[in-house]
Formats: C-alpha cells, sequence, structure tokens
C-alpha cells in the first residue's frame, strides 16, 4: 500500500500553506496552485507520497483552509 | 444471446469497399416498426449477466472519446453493486450531450437511430441486475427520444435529463452531477463513478453510439461484430466528417482502423488538397491527411485517436495556428473555472498562442506555449486541461513551419503577412 495525497482542484485556491509544508514535495505554479515536484499526468492530483512526508502531509491536510487536501491509500500496481 | 435475421446482418465485407451501415441500417426516421423490420424483434430485458461476457469478447470500446473498454466499466459498475452493508442499485446514463464543436454523430443517431440506443440502455441495465435507466441529451434531440420511449411496450421508466450546451456537460462526473444536482459541471473524483455515482449509486454514463453498439452484439454476437474493423479496432464507429466547401459535414459509419485517407476521399474531399486534419474534437490532435490509421490503439505516427469521432480537414490555404488559436480560446472560455491551473492556465495558453497568430515576432512565444501546456496538464477534477494541451502541442509538431514563419513575421495563410 502506497499513500497519496489527493487534490481536490475544485476546492483548492491555490493558499499555498501545503507548499510551505511539503517544500520536497510540492512546488507552486504562476498563480500560487500546489505543482506535484518531478510528477506527470494525474500523480499531480494523486501525489504519491514518501514515508518521511507523511507526517507533513497530515499536518497540510488539516491546516489546508479550503478543505482541498486528503490522504489515500493505494495499492501499488 | 442472438438472435439473427434473414436480412440483417449483413455478410463481412470485402477489404477495400465501402462499410455497410449497421447503426444506421433502419434508414432515416426509423420508427419502432422499421426498427424492429430491420434489426429482428428482440427483448432487451432478456439480456443477463452474459452480455458483459459478449461485450468483452466483442472488444467493445467506448465512443465517446476516452475509448475505455465498455465490458471493464460495466463489470466494475456490476462489482461495485453488490458490494458492502446496503448495495446500491446501480445507475446506467445514455450520454447523448455533444459537446464537442465539430460532432455531430450522435444527435444524427439519437435522432435517426433512437430505438437502438435505448434497447442498448436497457440490455445493459439487465445485465447488471435492473438498473435505473437515464437518457441525458441537449434539448432539440430529447422530442425525439420521448417519441421512441412512448411507441415501445417497455421503456416508461427510463428518465430524460436535458444536457446544456457546453463543451463539458458530457464529462462523466458532469453528468451525474447535472443529473444530480442540476449543475453540469465537473466534480472532484476521489472514487470512480463506477464505485460511487449518483447519490452514491455505482453509475454507469456511456456515449449513445456505444449503447447502439451493445443493442447489435446483444443481437448478433461478438463474432458478428469483429466481421468489421481490426483484431485491435473491431466493428465500426460513426465518425462526424467536416472540411473546406465544397464539401459538406457528413456522418460516415467506418470499420475500425480505417485509414484517415479514405474516409476524406469517402466525405467527397481530396487529401492531397488538405494540409491537416483535426481528428478526436478540441481534445484531440492535428495529423497529416495521409498515413494514419483510425484506431485507439497504434503506435503515434500512423494513428489516430478517433475520440469522439470527429474528423474536420483545414484547406492548404487556411492558417493552422489562427484554427487552433480560436480553438483555444474557446477552450479556456468552456473552463468551468472551478480548478485553478485550468481557470488561469487555458486562457494563459489562449493568449500566447493568439499573438503569436498575430504575427508577435517574439521567439519566446513558442517555448512558453508549451511551458504553459505542461504546467497545467494533470491538474483539475477533469481532463480539460490536458484535452487542451494535447491540442496544441499536435499543432506546435505538425504546424512547426508555420509557427517558424509567424515568429518571423510572415503567415503561410492567406495574405502572406501575419496578422
Amino acid at each position: 500500500m502506497k499513500t497519496q495525497l489527493h487534490i481536490d482542484w475544485t476546492s483548492c485556491d491555490g493558499r499555498g500553506l501545503c507548499a510551505e509544508l511539503l517544500p520536497g514535495v510540492l512546488d507552486r505554479d504562476d498563480w500560487g496552485y500546489p505543482v506535484a515536484r518531478g510528477k506527470a499526468g494525474r500523480e499531480r492530483t494523486d501525489v504519491p507520497l514518501r514515508d518521511a512526508d507523511l507526517e507533513a502531509a497530515q499536518e497540510a491536510v488539516v491546516l489546508c483552509p479550503k478543505l482541498a487536501l486528503s490522504l489515500h491509500e493505494r495499492k501499488v500496481q | 444471446m442472438s438472435q439473427a435475421n434473414d436480412t440483417y446482418p449483413p455478410v463481412p465485407m470485402q477489404e477495400g469497399t465501402r462499410q455497410e451501415p449497421r447503426l444506421l441500417a433502419a434508414g432515416p426516421d426509423a420508427g419502432w416498426a422499421q426498427h424492429l423490420d430491420t434489426f429482428g424483434t428482440w427483448e432487451p430485458h432478456t439480456a443477463g449477466p452474459g452480455l458483459l461476457e459478449e461485450l468483452a469478447a466483442a472488444g467493445l470500446t467506448g465512443r465517446g472519446g476516452a475509448a475505455f473498454e465498455t465490458w471493464r466499466k460495466a463489470t466494475a459498475a456490476a462489482g461495485s453493486g453488490r458490494k458492502g452493508m446496503f448495495p446500491g442499485r446501480p445507475v446506467v446514463v445514455a450520454n447523448g450531450a455533444e459537446g464537442e464543436q465539430l460532432s455531430f454523430k450522435d444527435r444524427t443517431l439519437l435522432a435517426h437511430a433512437p430505438h437502438l440506443v435505448l434497447d442498448g440502455l436497457m440490455a445493459l441495465a439487465e445485465a447488471l441486475g435492473g438498473a435505473s435507466t437515464y437518457v441525458y441529451a441537449p434539448a432539440a434531440g430529447l422530442p425525439r427520444v420521448q417519441q421512441a420511449i412512448s411507441e415501445r411496450p417497455r421503456g416508461k421508466r427510463i428518465r430524460l435529463v436535458q444536457s446544456p450546451e457546453t463543451f463539458i456537460s458530457g464529462e462523466s462526473s458532469a453528468v451525474v452531477n447535472m443529473i444530480a444536482h442540476g449543475s453540469a459541471v465537473p466534480t472532484d473524483q476521489r472514487r470512480r463513478l463506477s464505485e460511487s455515482g449518483l447519490n452514491g449509486r455505482p453509475t454507469l454514463v456511456v456515449n449513445v453510439e456505444t449503447l447502439a453498439q451493445v443493442a447489435l452484439i446483444a443481437r448478433y454476437g461478438a463474432p458478428w461484430f469483429r466481421h468489421a474493423g481490426t483484431p485491435t479496432d473491431p466493428g465500426t464507429r460513426l465518425v462526424s466528417v467536416s472540411g473546406p466547401a465544397p464539401a459538406r459535414d457528413v456522418v460516415l459509419e467506418v470499420p475500425g482502423g480505417a485509414q484517415l485517407s479514405a474516409v476524406l476521399e469517402e466525405a467527397g474531399m481530396d487529401p492531397a488538397a488538405l494540409s491537416a486534419v483535426l481528428v478526436g474534437g478540441y481534445h484531440g490532435r492535428w495529423v497529416r491527411p495521409a498515413g494514419h490509421a483510425l484506431s485507439p490503439v497504434g503506435p503515434p505516427a500512423r494513428t489516430a485517436r478517433p475520440g469522439a469521432g470527429v474528423i474536420h480537414a483545414l484547406d492548404l490555404q487556411a492558417c493552422g495556428i489562427q484554427a487552433t488559436a480560436r480553438m483555444v480560446s474557446y477552450l479556456a472560455d468552456q473552463s468551468a473555472r472551478q480548478c485553478g491551473p485550468c481557470m488561469f492556465g487555458l486562457p494563459a495558453m489562449a493568449s500566447v498562442l493568439n499573438r503569436i497568430a498575430g504575427g508577435e515576432t517574439n521567439h519566446r512565444l513558442a517555448s512558453e506555449l508549451d511551458r504553459l501546456g505542461k504546467l497545467v496538464t494533470g491538474r483539475g477534477a477533469c481532463r480539460h486541461p490536458e484535452g487542451t494541451t494535447g491540442l496544441v502541442s499536435s499543432a506546435l509538431e505538425v504546424f512547426a513551419p508555420d509557427f517558424r514563419a509567424h515568429l518571423s513575421g510572415y503567415c503561410t495563410g492567406p495574405g502572406g503577412a501575419a496578422a
């Protein structure tokens, strides 16, 4: 099982707290919205996490002012 | 599961000859009697789970754009319907929303062969153990569907929902959102619709042409379906073909893996007199008119994915950059403005492309266009951003000489100088 950080783009407002908490995982685009570093395609919406980033990711989920983040367990394909 | 009919299905076609009509075999404005006369009597409510196996054997893929295998999608919904403490009754939606500007095959099918679509809808609903059924279509198409429902002995439980005339109204989650809440914009999909769709029930949103194909496969079986097309792209598909005058807009039924040039010729165009062809719709790709087969699978250099079945040809005099700029402006305008990267990124892409189309000689514009495309991809509730990026990147490739000319202040189109 692998944990993914899901970004609900319909809720995200680009406040940027997640990118501050997860600087190694998320960058910000021209308009402030998060961009998963080094990921392509749908892995930029369901971002795979390393174990080391789990704690910061949980914090981001709780602190996101727009409640746009959630964590999911996905089977490794 | 198949009940053959003396007059239909036709014998397999020889290679190189035109595809016999299957979906529109009952002729124009086919009513109930004509429908039964052409396709034979058959009771869709007798379809069982065996239908899904037949669809798998047929290798039918969705005709609405994504070309996902129909049996997989249906099996996922059937599986979810059986799971959990309170298994939800599945939902099947016939999707006739045709938001693609250059597509008209679905409205043609709904107008002339509504009974085939309803057969497929009811059969698939039965195969899922008695699912609820909806037809989702634009206002212009609904009266014909309503009339067809009233002509049938069964079908009174099919509900009709009007789709708005927007580009994204046919996106699966937008369809479910419209039926549930009256708002045809995509929703965040943490869970697949086949697991949790309309009111949390397993939901299958199926393009109307796909359902008509289901009806034929249920009647005549997978081997018959596979008489047309290729092993990797079996059966037939409807395509909406448009191009420069005097070519007229036409819906053709073509075998899987058909050569694009042959389809253009059948529509009355000379491929040598065309500069490029948009295949798949505004979320599709520009390709050269020669050397491509229409198929959802195959090497990109020799294959063009038919997507929603749009084939739009550009004549040699037209400027591909200006044509693409108009399309991208439209796509940016059609953003639901829910997701930031789409809401800001698509207008930014349209702006850069319009500056190039307008003749601004700034060599950084092409790389900026490429950067913006890569930036928005994969970042939205639906695939509107990557669909738009795909169109732009194909334009950068196919119209590369035109881009160079534009960025040097010339347009290869009419008039010579850009803008």
